[in-house]
């Protein structure tokens, strides 16, 4: 019987070279080197985790959910433009969601669970791939750069998505938890809103965190389709599009809603 | 024409390196970027100096052993061609030029200019390969290719291996480079039956060399003498996480009757 063992990568490191410096010991005490049994592969997901590939693809993916979460959002939020009444029934309709198959606020807190999976998916293989990345060029370039093709927006992620990241913990705190809004009131949405973006430094946050939102998207939505191996030269300009789109769309939809309330022109 | 250089000097892989400033009088404009050195070289060498060490070997654009940094940019400002198709016409008198070495973890500097790719034929090594039977050769066309793969494929196998898009890259990857090779094998009837296997051995071979991840910049298509395109590391992820979702357990035993 002949096992088949699959050939693993080779590490080039010292690894082959024994020690033959004076400290080393004599030849005829090294043990022989011992030959490793066929070797388990470690459980599919991990395997594939381990590999900045597969982060990719868990960035790729995750960025989709999230994408979703945030037109949603958006599109909910965008009621507040039909009065007070329209966005606080919305509220109340996000709790009362699933009912009654399921319980009232599950399907939320359902909901609620995939997107912060998500969201620290996203952000550990972020994190995760930075690192690996700053290993990989331990010297850097003493010259100027000089950047050929890539864009603000690729060249920034890093930068956009802390931002967003520490943006989405505040915002939290403004309006969903009300620690950091003195006269928040739990269901009152639309006063809530008009009562946090009346604050100039807080819409000032808001517009500002919304820009580098919709620029991290304008790369994101992009770069998802090819990680995802969705690129042709008939596909590619459409992907533009929609990146570009989706970017505008989220960016002019979210910092409106501060931009008019701060000015009075709503609320 | 007078160029002034600044040169990263380094004598092996672990002394610390600097730029240093040369001034070269009249270079003719017709001179490639090469030729331009070999000139530097000799008038260092009369000196009694150190030639400065660079990588060449076709001097055509065909070979993959030439390239450093020129001002930030892997090859130089033209684009589409190696250093050494670079001619001092692309230049102005007087232009003051930074060159220094591809910098990556992947790639140590043996000296000057010159780094180690070595790293790049691990990666081959670990998958870029077809299994072919030795014999007579096949009769040409038993396979039918469409005229369009036969094209994406060739456009992936030009290829040289110089190095540019890890050097372009900010992360240091070389998603371009092993993109390009599982593709061009990939995409033909000839490289089907390892086509799993290769995807998986050569991502994981690159990683263990060190490179870095893509983040989808698109510097080192910009920067590739050969325009080999991002579309080929797409194509790496669809083949990657193809065969790591369906990929079943390696076999216990070979076929026959042993």
């Amino acid at each position: 019987m002949t096992q088949v063992r699959e050939p693993g990568p080779v590490v080039p490191s010292a690894a082959s070279s024994a020690p033959s410096g004076p400290g080393a010991p004599p030849a005829a005490a090294r043990r022989p080197p011992v030959r490793p049994g066929p070797q388990r592969p470690a459980p599919l997901p991990i395997e594939f985790w381990r590999s900045a590939l597969g982060k990719k693809w868990v960035m790729a993916v995750s960025g989709i959910v999230l994408l979703g979460f945030v037109l949603v959002h958006m599109i909910g939020n965008l009621k507040v433009y039909l009065g007070a009444e329209a966005i606080n029934r919305y509220g109340e309709w996000l709790r009362e969601l699933g009912e009654p198959a399921l319980p009232r606020t599950a399907a939320l807190w359902i909901v609620r669970a995939v997107l912060a999976g998500a969201f620290v998916a996203h952000v550990v293989a972020a994190a995760q791939l930075t690192a690996l990345n700053r290993r990989a060029r331990p010297v850097g370039y003493r010259s100027p750069r000089d950047y050929v093709a890539a864009n603000f927006a690729s060249r920034t992620m890093r930068w956009t998505g802390v931002i967003v990241a520490l943006f989405v913990v505040f915002h939290l705190l403004d309006l969903t938890w009300g620690t950091a809004n003195p006269k928040f009131v739990r269901g009152e949405v639309y006063d809530n809103m008009v009562a946090s973006f009346r604050r100039v430094p807080v819409a000032i946050a808001y517009i500002a965190a919304n820009v580098a939102l919709a620029i991290h998207i304008f790369h994101g939505a992009w770069s998802l389709f090819q990680t995802l191996g969705w690129s042709n030269p008939r596909l590619n300009p459409a992907r533009r599009w929609f990146a570009a789109g989706f970017a505008a769309v989220i960016g002019i939809g979210n910092i409106s809603m501060p931009l008019l309330i701060v000015t009075r022109v709503v609320g | 024409m007078r160029i002034i250089l600044h040169i990263w000097r380094q004598k092996h892989r672990d002394a610390p390196g600097k730029m240093v400033r040369y001034e070269v009088e009249d270079v003719n404009p017709h001179m490639s970027f090469l030729e331009m050195l070999d000139v530097l070289n000799e008038r260092l060498i009369e000196r009694g100096d150190e030639p400065v060490v660079f990588d060449h070997d076709c001097r055509e654009g065909i070979c993959g052993s030439c390239g450093f940094v020129i001002n930030g940019i892997p090859h130089g400002p033209l684009r589409g061609t190696t250093v050494c198709q670079l001619h001092m016409r692309h230049f102005k008198d007087g232009d003051e030029l930074y060159l220094e070495p591809w910098r990556a973890r992947a790639f140590p500097v043996i000296r000057d200019l010159m780094v180690d790719r070595s790293a790049f034929d691990r990666i081959i090594a670990a998958g870029g390969f077809i299994s072919v039977p030795t014999g007579s050769a096949p009769d040409g066309n038993a396979i039918p290719i469409p005229k369009e793969v036969a094209e994406l494929a060739m456009d992936a196998a030009a290829c040289i291996g110089c190095g540019a898009c890890v050097a372009a890259c900010p992360n240091a990857s070389a998603m371009l480079f092993t993109g390009a090779k599982i593709s061009h094998l990939g995409l033909l009837p000839q490289g089907q039956p390892e086509r799993e296997q290769r995807a998986i051995a050569m991502v994981a071979q690159m990683q263990a060399e060190g490179f870095g991840a893509c983040t989808n910049v698109a510097e080192c298509e910009a920067v590739c003498p050969k325009n080999i395109k991002i579309e080929n590391i797409a194509r790496m992820f669809r083949d990657f996480i193809t065969a790591s979702w369906t990929r079943r357990p390696p076999v216990e035993r070979l076929g026959g009757a042993g």
